[in-house]
């Protein structure tokens, strides 16, 4: 019996590896009940990533009404090519002819977060950096050859990527330590990790639109379920009195 | 209402059948937490049934509508995304109390005689099971379901001459196509729950005549004037039982002793299941994969393809072979061997209370092993894990040969012949 706890004992920790990307990913610390974070999400959504991704299916009018936007104040500023407010956020980008441009057509974007996770879009979105040798001038440290430019370049600023030279074993290899932007954006480096924040708050919002809702519903339920067992639990003590 | 009561009573044996199977029926009084999963696999069904009912409601069974539409239930209908976490979280849950079902079956012996064909039917629902819920998992047409349904439809494929033919035959197409999703989506929601329903009411009545086994593996059911009338239950046990045996003082009735019992194992499963149908339903990516939120497509392989936790011990075996039709049959051969359990354990004490210590060490093992394989099939490849899948498959198959050989001249405690107080 002793030897099975330990077998068991020494395996917990290999259940503990994952796969992941070689990048360490910065985490997410976002907050779906901020309203004026996802409201900013939702802005830098519509201004930089519709025009070639979709959100085919959410609609305006859902993200309108849980973010608190009313619908004329979004229809005017977050919706740029006269759609109906109930329509679903589709880009005007012919999605065929973006397939043969970029070699895939950009993915849906509704659900991306539940794909990737949220700390993984946040290290994606701060982590491109200028290679020449690419297509769009840029790769991603994440998402190593990306066929997606840098649209928040005007953002962020410039970003290069910086290497030390460190000693490890005894040889001299170049390490990556870190990416910096040149400032020629209109954003600082926090200013620009807010907005990545604010913009995955909004995707990880889009993923799952019924998660506040779902867990409001659920510390109900678990407070029933509580009392429910306490009586089922004395009811079932009477009844088994006396026995065995 | 009585005389409503007796007219009904008149054209069908409403009352009988109830007192006979439900109300008055003889259950053993020392029957622990581990026999209170069958209740709840029952429960898990009618809810998959009726989850299953409303989404069929709105679901589009082609693969140019199936994604879209599961995104419409968890976006437009109302509370359309609780019946759907209600089905994932259930297919997942109804797993749970399945494996520990089987198990309370292995460490009180309930397979042994006179249950085998109990045990057989219970095996049949398993199987069953497990092509429901694949079926199930391929309808979202997500990533998963898509390249898994590729997965495991070409195993088919190695099966000598027919093998190519009958894939083809199976996806109904040359490739996994909306035409496989169609006939699934048949299987799923009709076929396969009609033989699932069919299969749990011959299970039950397989129970009913053979009566429940209990931790102990002691007979509750005596000849027939072997016992006095104060070793009799004082409960009132239906005739059917009663008049074939001697029912013993250690039963009580099924209800309401036993419905209370499984009632408070109900409240308790019910919290753990709000918990994850409410806050996790991904369970980290577990009950639902990251990959499946994203439409299937043909041109791209994700980067690994696990099938569900569920699946994954017998995931872990087949990649344990190298040879393809070695390694399908080893899989089958698995469940296979579970089926044949009844016949491989030659001893005749039921529980493990009884039993040897190298029983309950081979039984411990095989579930640490199972545990241990299933963890080896939903990870990714690494070199160390396919040494470590082919020892962790020769243990799995280890624990029916060695409890072949060893149950044969068994050394046993004695057992008690009535319910120990």
């Amino acid at each position: 019996m002793k030897n099975l706890v330990l077998a068991l004992a020494l395996l917990v920790p290999s259940l503990a590896f994952a796969a992941g990307s070689s990048v360490p990913l910065d985490k997410a610390n976002f907050d779906l009940t901020d309203k004026a974070s996802l409201q900013r999400g939702a802005r830098i959504f519509m201004n930089y990533c519709l025009g070639c991704h979709q959100q085919q299916y959410q609609r305006y009018s859902r993200t309108f009404e849980d973010l608190d936007i009313p619908a004329d104040i979004g229809q005017e500023y977050l919706q740029f090519t006269g759609e109906k407010v109930t329509d679903y956020i589709t880009s005007p980008m012919p999605q065929e002819a973006a397939a043969t441009w970029f070699g895939a057509p950009p993915p849906d974007l509704t659900l991306v977060a539940r794909v990737r996770g949220a700390d993984w879009l946040y290290t994606y979105l701060r982590t491109f950096y200028v290679d020449p040798s690419k297509t769009f001038g840029v790769n991603n440290l994440v998402f190593p050859n990306v066929g997606m430019p840098h649209v928040l370049e005007e953002l962020q600023g410039t970003p290069r990527i910086y290497h030390e030279e460190a000693l490890v074993d005894g040889e001299t290899v170049k390490r990556y330590a870190g990416i910096k932007a040149d400032g020629n954006g209109v954003m600082n480096t926090e200013e620009y990790d807010q907005a990545i924040l604010d913009l995955v708050n909004y995707l990880e919002y889009t993923g799952e639109p019924t998660r506040l809702q779902s867990e409001a519903i659920g510390r109900g339920a678990l407070i029933f379920v509580l009392i429910f067992f306490i009586f089922a639990y004395l009811l079932k003590k009477e009844y088994w009195r006396g026995l065995k | 209402m009585n005389g409503f009561m007796n007219w009904i009573e008149q054209r069908i044996p409403l009352t009988r059948v109830a007192n006979m199977h439900a109300i008055q029926y003889p259950a053993p009084i020392n029957m622990n937490f581990w026999y209170v999963f069958g209740f709840l696999s029952t429960i898990v069904l009618v809810n998959q049934i009726l989850t299953g009912v409303w989404l069929t409601m709105n679901f589009v069974p082609s693969a140019e509508g199936a994604f879209a539409s599961v995104e419409y239930i968890m976006r437009e209908i109302d509370y359309g995304w609780l019946i759907r976490y209600m089905h994932s979280t259930g297919a997942s849950a109804f797993f749970i109390v399945v494996y520990l079902h089987m198990f309370r079956g292995m460490i009180y012996g309930s397979y042994q005689k006179p249950r085998e064909l109990l045990w057989v039917f219970g095996m049949l629902i398993y199987l069953a099971l497990m092509a429901e819920a694949f079926m199930g998992y391929v309808l979202p047409w997500g990533q998963m379901s898509y390249w898994g349904a590729q997965v495991i439809v070409s195993l088919f494929g190695a099966i000598p001459v027919i093998g190519p033919d009958l894939v083809v035959w199976i996806q109904g197409d040359y490739v996994i196509s909306g035409a496989t999703l169609n006939r699934f989506f048949a299987l799923h929601v009709i076929a396969l729950p009609l033989v699932i329903v069919i299969l749990v009411f011959l299970h039950i009545i397989a129970l009913h005549e053979v009566g429940s086994n209990n931790p102990d593996g002691v007979a509750i059911k005596h000849k027939k004037g072997s016992l006095s009338e104060d070793d009799k239950t004082k409960f009132e046990i239906h005739e059917y039982y009663t008049s074939k045996y001697d029912i013993a003082d250690d039963v009580v009735p099924f209800f309401p002793h036993i419905v209370l019992k499984d009632l408070v194992a109900f409240t308790v499963f019910l919290a753990g299941f709000c918990y994850v149908l409410f806050f996790a339903p991904e369970m980290g990516g577990k009950f639902l994969e990251h990959p499946n939120f994203e439409i299937a497509n043909p041109l791209k392989t994700p980067e690994h393809i696990f099938p569900v936790w569920y699946f994954t011990p017998f995931y872990a075996i087949l990649k344990a072979v190298p040879d393809k039709l070695f390694g399908v049959l080893a899989m089958f051969g698995a469940i296979a061997a579970l089926f044949a359990l009844p016949w491989i354990d030659r001893g005749n004490v039921r529980s493990w209370r009884y039993r040897s210590g190298l029983h309950k060490y081979n039984i411990l093992v095989f579930a640490v092993v199972f545990i241990f394989l299933g963890y080896l099939g939903g990870t990714p490849q690494e070199n160390w894990k396919i040494v470590a899948s082919q020892i962790a498959t020769v243990m799995y198959f280890g624990f029916f040969g060695l409890l072949f050989i060893y149950s044969k001249n068994e050394k046993t405690k004695p057992v008690p012949a009535r319910i120990p107080k």
